[in-house]
């Protein structure tokens, strides 16, 4: 059965991008548009979850050309979470960006590029080809890249272009693994290729071009060795941009990786070993990065790394457990990290400054502010009952099941670090006495904006923190929720079947 | 119940609004939380003493089963009523401590939030649940450690002690976790009847060194101990709370409900024997030698705690009932003698021992809490202590062939805490009044009535045992070693060993307190070796990892492109090899392949020669237009293989590509020759063995037999279905139309992007 609505995330962001597109000049008009278009997209995005999550998996055939000849679009109920999600943290940063984008970069195409990000964003979760996913990944690099660049500020074209650089170097590993994996089974639709690959005698070959894809996500969601141009690029542009590329793009990778690595190649010995360590390094040096860097961007930059870490563990343990473990995180990083980036946004805007050692007096000033952003922080630590600790807990258990306890050991020195470097950052930015900082001529102070662009800033924070806080009391249904993925995903019987109908 | 143990966070949650409401003036009606708590808890005293266990379970996440799983026998009420009890006097004690300071709501929304988590501590019978609680102290810890966060000591303090205590709290984590793996059981109260499987498992030792280290970092245990002397940069009612009576204490409250589960197994007593004793001996001799008033009393609460665990390894039922009593009275003498620490702090304004003397004189029921506290610490009879310090003794001599040592340790440490006592609970009251305190005078009653109170309690206890051993220590004795136990506690023992001992204690440390004078030359030769305790230890550790952070991640992360691509090239590559060479069966079936024509041979050396020319020429221009030649090339070799369609594409892009370099590099500065030869033969060789590895893999895939059931289905149905002629243009604009259409979308963003490169540039006046 067909159910061409479900490309209709796409479809939206799609069509709001060009209709932003012609309101090019209108800065309010614009603002308003994007926040109303999230809005609604992220009510398509509920009512598509609740869908899935009743009925089960839901998939369409492009121009109605049957799988496996045409491109497919398959709902799991991964990929609507992962859309849901995504559209959770664009409204975000939707709203975040009326008070925080300055008028220039609006009048140059700002929030048209944003809704295509997210429209790429969407796309990969939905697509149930691969090829198709590697045109999604495109559009994510060539909107991303022209959001890094937007403004042309010196900082920014240095960052951008080891961004880009080294996102291509994925996408053209990414693309010579789809050819090579074209040239072994004739196919590109996912659930066939899931199939075809099983059959396949030489499975030396098998495994080479699993690495060829493990290189090419790899670097997408920044992993050790591989993970150069997330500290290179995060802090150099505006705070909006940062946070929806903290939330998001890294996460497409991981996506990618579970996604792969479940349903086309099941990694063998070697494979888990492999990305176990690079899931400990990762972690490593994650953390140990994040401990000394003074740019507070910087510092949410390298715990992305270390918390990317976390859910390639998960992969690495490879069972079921430790891969809703991985889910979990994936559902709380999303929202926390973007949530972050904008906390990280708002000092700035409030004091002029992203460094920590600058920072200070934030609790005395704002005290009603700061126990706002403690929300995040203190989530981002997994302080339970915070969202962060729920997926811990599953990822030491998994790491018990499979008897890796080094993996375990590395994942509480993560966690100790996080503690340590987020404890360290409320000490200082927001206990410290606050010096007078010298007033900034660049810098659009927070107090000068007017009182509606404060309010967006806020409420934005707000959301995710109230989200955050959701998902940490309200463990239980996002636990249902990831461990039906991860049986999912670990049993993709389901998946191929609703792509291909019964075998 | 679930009411009560939340009330506290709620309390938090309002507390601004609350002390808005009280306008400042009553502060001390916030005390009524903890007291309510208080009456609710003593009233179960009753039940639970006929050796009831109450149970209370709430569903909240039953996947993981977790839920809000509390209970309530001997142990868990004997710690509630202390938490709720103390907890009442210090929240009346601050009203008057911190009387009309700026954020005074701030410090009881914590100090409520705290009351609620060590609650939800001793009351959990969930493992997890337990954890959760348990980190939850920890940040309350932290932010009333910070409180004064205007002072940088207070600052490191509140980072030291949350480092240490969630340091331990990620191993505790780990441990519950593997607890829960083995057993799959989470309920605390159902693991007592696993614990032969439990002793049995291959991960038992892992098990009890987690819970150690989380234990031991709470209770400050050797070498963990250092954080609690730096969290006396609290205000004292915090000090007086969490770091003496009630939070440091979660650790010991954490060895007593697992020693039914854990206990009784060699590593766990010997250890416990062991970390104890040095504990206790440890902090007892830092204790005699301090200045500071607190600092004698979180040295002499670190040697107390020592003296739990100790008891708690010693593990046999007296012992275990020495442990009990001996929480009891510590938590009453201590939080009193706290309390008059800072009664003197608030009123003379210092705290060092060797300034102070005489305040009877000014404030005498202060002094009165202060003996009486003192005589309870030092073991003298009537006291309560006393009761406490001779089962302490009982239990050590009772130890097989380790007793006299056991006893010696116990003795000695006796004898110093009984001088920090003396130094804290006496020596500011008695002696000369120095002139500049003469003006002083008494504080309100709200300061002085609490800790007179707990002071009473410690000799009361101790004239009437009966008041607490029937009712309240022996049901923890029974939750401790799953017995009815059958004891009395008595004042009066007769003429033993046991009271010899005593009566040695009590008069060497008497003796002790006239002969040393604390001064800054004692003070100074016992921090002579400050340099190799575990404080500085820890704190050169700290400075090495920092050392090997900065080291790895500048060596990593370098600033230079090109080190980022040869480091993930070099990855990628080593991993392509190793998987080649070491699973696939490498050949090449030459006879399937087509023979290489004269044409092919020589695009290739075109090819080859125009990138050698590319990486080694000096102009710009050259460079792109042999990287054109190399474009150029390709569309060769896809016209060779009958692919006109790409090759004109290909054809046009390269065109295109050229053209825009070139009117770029226009205006581009002289080219810079950045790398010398030694790095291009590098790069140049890592690119050869890419190629070749690409170059292997392409040819081994060649091999296999492929299903083309696809490229069939196109190639038939391209006019039947898709009524096109021209099969990749079918492909292209209808059977993957919606590839097509998104790269089309690439493009229009690529092209928003390039118009505001060109366009926008940020004035640097304009605002941000």
């Amino acid at each position: 059965m067909s159910n061409p609505y479900i490309v209709l995330p796409i479809i939206f962001q799609l069509f709001l991008a060009i209709l932003l597109m012609f309101c090019w000049t209108q800065k309010n008009l614009q603002k308003l548009v994007s926040t109303v278009g999230s809005l609604i997209a992220v009510a398509i995005a509920v009512i598509m979850f609740a869908q899935v999550w009743k009925s089960g998996t839901l998939v369409t055939q492009a121009g109605n050309w049957g799988a496996p000849f045409g491109i497919t679009f398959v709902a799991d109920t991964f990929s609507v979470l992962m859309v849901l999600l995504t559209t959770l943290s664009g409204l975000a940063v939707s709203v975040f960006s009326v008070g925080a984008v300055r008028n220039a970069r609006v009048k140059f195409g700002y929030f048209p590029i944003l809704h295509f990000l997210i429209m790429g964003l969407c796309g990969a979760f939905l697509a149930g080809d691969i090829f198709n996913l590697y045109v999604w990944f495109e559009i994510i690099i060539i909107s991303s890249f022209v959001l890094i660049t937007i403004g042309g500020e010196k900082a920014q074209l240095e960052g951008s272009i080891k961004y880009v650089t080294m996102n291509l170097l994925a996408s053209v590993v990414f693309l010579t693994a789809i050819a090579v994996l074209y040239g072994l089974t004739g196919s590109l639709n996912m659930a066939d290729l899931s199939l075809k690959v099983a059959e396949i005698e030489n499975r030396g070959l098998v495994n080479v071009t699993a690495i060829l894809f493990l290189v090419g996500f790899g670097i997408k969601s920044a992993v050790f060795p591989l993970y150069f141009w997330l500290p290179a690029s995060y802090h150099t542009p505006p705070p909006a941009i940062s946070a929806i590329f903290g939330g998001l793009l890294t996460k497409v990778g991981i996506y990618a990786l579970l996604r792969v690595f479940t349903l086309i190649f099941i990694p063998d010995a070697f494979m888990i070993t492999l990305i176990s360590i690079m899931a400990a390094l990762t972690i490593l040096s994650g953390g140990i990065g994040a401990m000394i860097q003074n740019n507070i961007r910087k510092i949410f930059s390298y715990l992305i790394i270390c918390h990317i870490g976390f859910m390639l563990a998960g992969l690495g343990m490879y069972t079921e457990l430790a891969i809703l473990g991985t889910v979990f995180y994936l559902v709380h990083d999303i929202i926390v990290k973007t949530n972050l980036f904008m906390v990280s946004g708002l000092i700035f805007k409030i004091k002029g400054t992203y460094s920590l050692r600058l920072l200070g007096g934030f609790y005395k000033d704002y005290p009603k502010l700061s126990l706002l952003m403690a929300i995040p922080l203190f989530s981002l630590v997994g302080i339970p009952p915070l969202s962060g600790f729920w997926a811990k807990f599953y990822l030491i258990r998994g790491g018990l099941e499979v008897d890796n306890l080094v993996l375990v050991g590395f994942i509480i020195l993560g966690s100790f670090l996080t503690l340590f470097i987020i404890a360290r950052f409320w000490s200082e930015a927001f206990w410290k006495t606050g010096e007078e900082l010298p007033k900034k001529l660049k810098v659009k102070y927070y107090h000068e904006l007017k009182p509606l662009k404060q309010k967006a800033m806020v409420v934005s924070i707000l959301f995710l923190a109230f989200i955050s806080l959701g998902i940490g009391l309200g463990a239980e249904y996002v636990i249902q929720v990831a461990s039906r993925v991860a049986e999912e995903l670990m049993n993709p019987q389901s998946y191929i079947e609703a792509v291909l109908g019964k075998l | 119940m679930l009411i009560a143990i939340l009330a506290g966070f709620l309390l938090a949650l309002f507390m601004p609004n609350v002390i808005r409401g009280l306008k400042g003036k009553s502060s001390i009606g916030i005390a009524l939380l903890p007291f309510s708590l208080f009456s609710y808890f003593i009233s179960f005293l009753p039940r639970i003493s006929s050796g009831e266990t109450l149970h209370f379970n709430w569903s909240w996440v039953p996947s993981l089963g977790v839920g809000l799983d509390f209970y309530l026998d001997g142990l868990s009420l004997l710690f509630t009523l202390l938490i709720t009890g103390i907890g009442t006097l210090v929240f009346v004690y601050t009203s008057s401590y911190l009387k009309g300071h700026q954020y005074l709501d701030r410090f009881y929304a914590y100090l409520s939030m705290f009351m609620a988590s060590m609650l939800g501590v001793v009351m959990a019978d969930n493992i997890i649940t337990l954890f959760i609680f348990w980190e939850l102290t920890s940040i309350s810890s932290f932010f009333l450690i910070g409180f004064n966060n205007d002072s940088e000591p207070s600052r490191k303090s509140a980072l030291t002690a949350l480092g240490v205590t969630g340091f331990g709290g990620l191993f505790l984590l780990a441990g519950m976790v593997t607890l829960g793996y083995i057993t799959d059981e989470f309920q605390i109260s159902s693991l007592a009847a696993m614990s032969g499987e439990i002793h049995g498992h291959d991960l038992y030792p892992w098990v009890i060194g987690l819970v150690f280290i989380g234990a031991f970092t709470k209770s400050a245990q050797f070498p963990f101990h250092f954080w609690l002397p730096g969290a006396m940069k609290a205000p004292t009612p915090v000090s007086t709370y969490l770091h003496s009576a009630t939070m440091v204490k979660a650790g010991i409250y954490l060895l007593a409900r697992f020693t039914p589960i854990l206990g009784n197994h060699v590593m766990w007593n010997t250890t416990l024997i062991i970390v104890g004793s040095i504990t206790m001996l440890y902090a007892a001799l830092h204790a005699i030698f301090r200045l500071d008033l607190k600092g004698i009393l979180a040295y002499s609460t670190i040697s107390a705690l020592g003296i739990l665990t100790f008891l708690i390894g010693l593990g046999t039922e007296e012992a275990l009932t020495a442990a009990a009593v001996f929480i009891l009275v510590h938590a009453l003498y201590k939080a009193t003698l706290f309390l008059i620490t800072g009664i003197i702090d608030h009123e003379t304004g210092t705290r060092d021992v060797s300034q102070l003397g005489g305040l009877n004189k000014i404030m005498l029921p202060v002094g009165i809490a202060g003996l009486l506290a003192a005589v309870s610490n030092a073991g003298i009879p009537p006291s309560f202590g006393f009761v406490g310090k001779d089962l302490i003794y009982e239990a050590t001599l009772h130890f097989g062939d380790l007793a006299w040592v056991l006893t010696g340790a116990a003795i000695v440490t006796n004898v110093a805490l009984l001088f920090a006592g003396f130094l804290a609970g006496i020596k500011p009251f008695v002696g000369k009044l120095p002139e500049k305190f003469s003006k002083l005078h008494l504080p309100g009653p709200a300061m002085w009535v609490p800790p007179l109170i707990l002071a009473v309690l410690g000799i009361l206890f101790g004239l009437i045992p009966p008041l607490v051993d029937g009712p309240l220590i022996k049901p923890i004795v029974a939750a401790l070693t799953l017995q009815d136990p059958d004891f009395y506690l008595h004042l009066w023992h007769g003429f033993n060993v046991i009271l010899a001992l005593s009566v040695a204690t009590i008069a060497t440390g008497i003796a002790l307190y006239f002969i040393i004078k604390p001064s800054e030359a004692l003070l100074g030769k016992a921090t002579r070796f400050e340099s190799i305790s575990p404080h500085s230890m820890v704190k050169g550790l700290g400075r090495g990892f920092t050392w090997f952070s900065a080291k790895w991640t500048n060596f990593l992360q370098n600033g230079y492109l090109r080190y980022y691509l040869i480091t993930i090239l070099s990855f990628l590559t080593f991993l392509l090899a190793y998987r080649l060479f070491l699973g696939v069966e490498i050949y090449v079936d030459t006879s399937v392949l087509s023979e290489i024509t004269i044409y092919e041979a020589i695009i290739v050396l075109i090819m080859a020669s125009a990138i050698f020319f590319t990486v080694f020429t000096k102009s710009r221009l050259a460079a792109v237009a042999s990287m054109g030649v190399v474009g150029y090339s390709f569309c060769l070799i896809f016209l060779f293989y009958s692919a006109p369609d790409l090759a004109m594409t290909q054809f046009s892009i390269d065109t295109l590509t050229v053209i825009l370099f070139v009117l770029v590099i226009y205006n581009l500065p002289k080219y810079l020759k950045l790398s010398d030869n030694r790095d291009r033969i590098r790069d140049g060789l890592l690119s050869l063995i890419f190629g070749a590895m690409i170059s292997i893999l392409t040819l081994e895939v060649l091999n296999e037999s492929v299903q083309k059931d696809i490229s069939t289905y196109y190639a038939e149905n391209a006019y039947l279905l898709g009524k096109g002629k021209n099969v990749v243009n079918v492909i292209l604009v209808d059977f993957r139309g919606f590839d097509t259409m998104v790269e089309i979308t690439v493009l229009a963003i690529a092209a928003l992007g390039v118009f505001s490169l060109l366009k926008l540039r940020l004035k640097s006046i304009e605002k941000e």
